[in-house]
């Protein structure tokens, strides 16, 4: 039988064929979590499971990412918990600093094409642009994985999208899996495997697909799997690892098939309160904005800093506007440095943070206000998801929230292109 | 643990997610877990937290659960009483993590169509039935998997594990 790219990970990841439906359990090759989910875990390991041991502390990982550093007392005792525990056990932790997870385990090469990786963290579905079968679980699923080194799967069934057509200079990864989930809606792929597919793969490059896999969980996604083609094999030669080529057989089964023309896509735009209510941004230009955010795990990397650059370059924020950018690790920090895009974005009256996840998830470094508006690059915008709950959050892409920064509202960033 | 419940219904639409559950603000405020059970539903539904009884069941649309992985938001149902969910679908890390504690999920895509608040509604997991004496419905649901229904009797992952010696 011809298998999709999740059916043969986890086919070799257990040792025989596995179909969907059936539930399996696994040996993980990773298991991590954060300061929003490793606590309970923790607390789970220590005083229900009495954990003396864990089962192999080298495939555990902690990050301090989401409240970092930290803004009271309560998260900073979290933090402390975190820290002896890893320490008692032997755990590797990346302490305040590094970066988001997500971002973090690619930027230490942790994460390797065919690997089965568990993250307490719903976005851990971004390492599927790498080929990895990488997914999100609770905290008492981790507490499990990080005593056993297993965890129970069922086998999703799989969505094959197939990308078409050549891609304009102005559609990025974004606006692509905006479009994707508009179009399926917020449960459109619940429990189900997402392949992507298609032509216009090898146009599209590793941050691009990051930022599309990342965000398959908004509409349910278990995984978004790319293959591992020769952009990701080129990826992995750069960083001075070789990894080998891993495909669908021709014939796999999926149980839905979606065809996108990506040539004639317009750039998109999540109008608040829903992930899934997706437009073109012509169709709202000239909302006026009072933050505009750049960064998190979807799209805080160099590529996406290096569009705003090109934007920002000779121009400035417009008066009365916030543009916060936090790159989303330590590294794509040091690299954005050194190409000198850091300079170009405060020159322009950014607001540059340290690596985290800032005001994506409403911790802290720029909350919003009663009523105020953001465009976001991050992955949600419901009601209260980045400050107060009248608030209101535009998701788009760096471009697009480059665009409205310098113009203080929502513009199509195609006039800026010609 | 029991299969069969019979308890009074909290009913909700569709896209619930974990920040309408509990939201982030108290995540990132609270220690301990208990701290954050006055602000179940604290956006959407205020008076549940003061109103809810032990073993009372939530009833809801389309993908309940969905947005972050945040494990606090069925264990704070669970801790309030709330004996079973069941909704027309679930994102899938509440629907495993509602499992891995113990708190029965359903999905039934009728039910929430036909139910109302304060309805009485019964489930017999072991039987896959649900009903509703009072509007004359019962219906059937798919069983769950051995796998899960061994998970859900021994009263969550943790004590699934306890009981086979840490496998799985
Ligand atoms: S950046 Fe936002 S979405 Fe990503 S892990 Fe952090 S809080 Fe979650």
């Amino acid at each position: 039988m011809p298998l999709t790219l999740s059916e043969k990970i986890l086919s070799n990841a257990t040792g025989r064929r596995v179909s969907p439906g059936e539930i399996v359990i696994v040996n993980v090759d990773y298991v991590y979590a954060h300061d929003g989910t490793a606590p309970l875990a923790i607390q789970v390991l220590t005083e229900e499971l009495k954990c003396e041991r864990v089962f192999n502390p080298s495939k555990v990982l902690f990050v301090i990412d989401h409240a970092s550093p930290s803004p009271r007392v309560e998260n900073s005792k979290l933090h402390m918990l975190m820290r002896e525990f890893a320490r008692k056990h032997g755990i590797k932790l990346y302490d305040v600093g590094y970066g988001i997870c997500h971002q973090v385990v690619i930027d230490e090469c942790i994460v390797k094409p065919g690997m089965v990786i568990v993250g307490a963290d719903s976005h851990t579905t971004t390492l599927g642009a790498l080929g990895a079968f990488a997914t999100g679980i609770g905290s008492t699923d981790t507490a499990i994985a990080i005593l056993t080194g297993k965890v129970w799967l069922r086998v999703p069934e799989s969505i094959r999208i197939v990308l078409e057509g050549d891609i304009p200079n102005y559609i990025t990864g974004k606006d692509i899996i905006l479009y994707i989930i508009g179009f399926m809606g917020a449960d459109g792929a619940v429990y189900k495997a997402v392949e992507f597919q298609g032509s216009s793969l090898k146009q599209l490059g590793i941050d691009d697909r990051l930022t599309i896999s990342n965000m398959t969980v908004e509409m349910g996604a278990k995984v978004g799997l790319f293959p591992v083609d020769n952009v990701t094999v080129k990826f992995y030669e750069d960083r001075g690892v070789k990894v080998k080529r891993l495909e669908p057989d021709s014939k796999a089964e999926y149980v839905d098939e979606v065809i996108v023309d990506l040539s004639t896509l317009e750039p998109q735009i999540a109008i608040p309160p829903n992930i899934d209510n997706v437009k073109s941004v012509s169709e709202v230009e000239g909302v006026e904005v009072d933050q505009v955010f750049i960064g998190s795990c979807t799209n805080g990397r160099l590529s996406d800093l290096e569009i705003v650059a090109k934007i920002m370059k000779d121009r400035r924020v417009k008066e009365g506007v916030r543009c916060i950018v936090i790159p989303a690790s330590r590294r794509i920090y040091l690299q954005a440095l050194r190409k000198g895009i850091i300079e170009i974005l405060l020159r322009a009256g950014c607001i540059i943070c340290p690596p985290t996840c800032g005001p994506c998830v409403g911790a802290h470094m720029g909350l919003l206000g009663p009523g105020e508006v953001a465009v976001s690059t991050s992955n949600r915008n419901f009601p209260g998801r980045m400050g107060d709950k009248s608030s209101k959050v535009y998701i788009a892409s760096p471009l697009v929230a480059a665009v409205s920064a310098v113009e203080g509202r929502i513009c199509d960033p195609r006039s800026y292109l010609r | 643990m029991e299969l069969v419940f019979k308890g009074r219904v909290w009913k909700f639409g569709d896209n619930i997610n974990t920040d309408f559950i509990i939201p982030g603000r108290y995540k990132f405020k609270a220690y301990r877990i208990e701290d954050m059970l006055p602000h179940i539903f604290e956006d959407i539904r205020p008076e549940f937290s003061r109103n809810v009884r032990k073993g009372d069941i939530i009833v809801a649309g389309r993908n309940f659960g969905c947005g972050s992985s945040r494990e606090h938001a069925p264990r704070l149902l669970k801790l309030a009483g709330i004996s079973v969910v069941i909704a027309k679908s679930f994102a899938r890390i509440f629907f495993r993590n509602a499992i891995n504690i113990g708190l029965p999920v359903i999905v039934h895509e009728e039910l929430p169509e036909i139910v109302k608040d304060g309805d009485i509604v019964v489930v017999d997991l072991a039987k896959g039935v649900v009903s509703c004496p009072s509007r004359n419905y019962t219906s059937r649901f798919k069983p769950y998997p051995k796998f899960i229904m061994d998970i859900l009797t021994s009263g969550g992952i943790v004590e699934y594990v306890k009981l086979r010696g840490l496998r799985l």
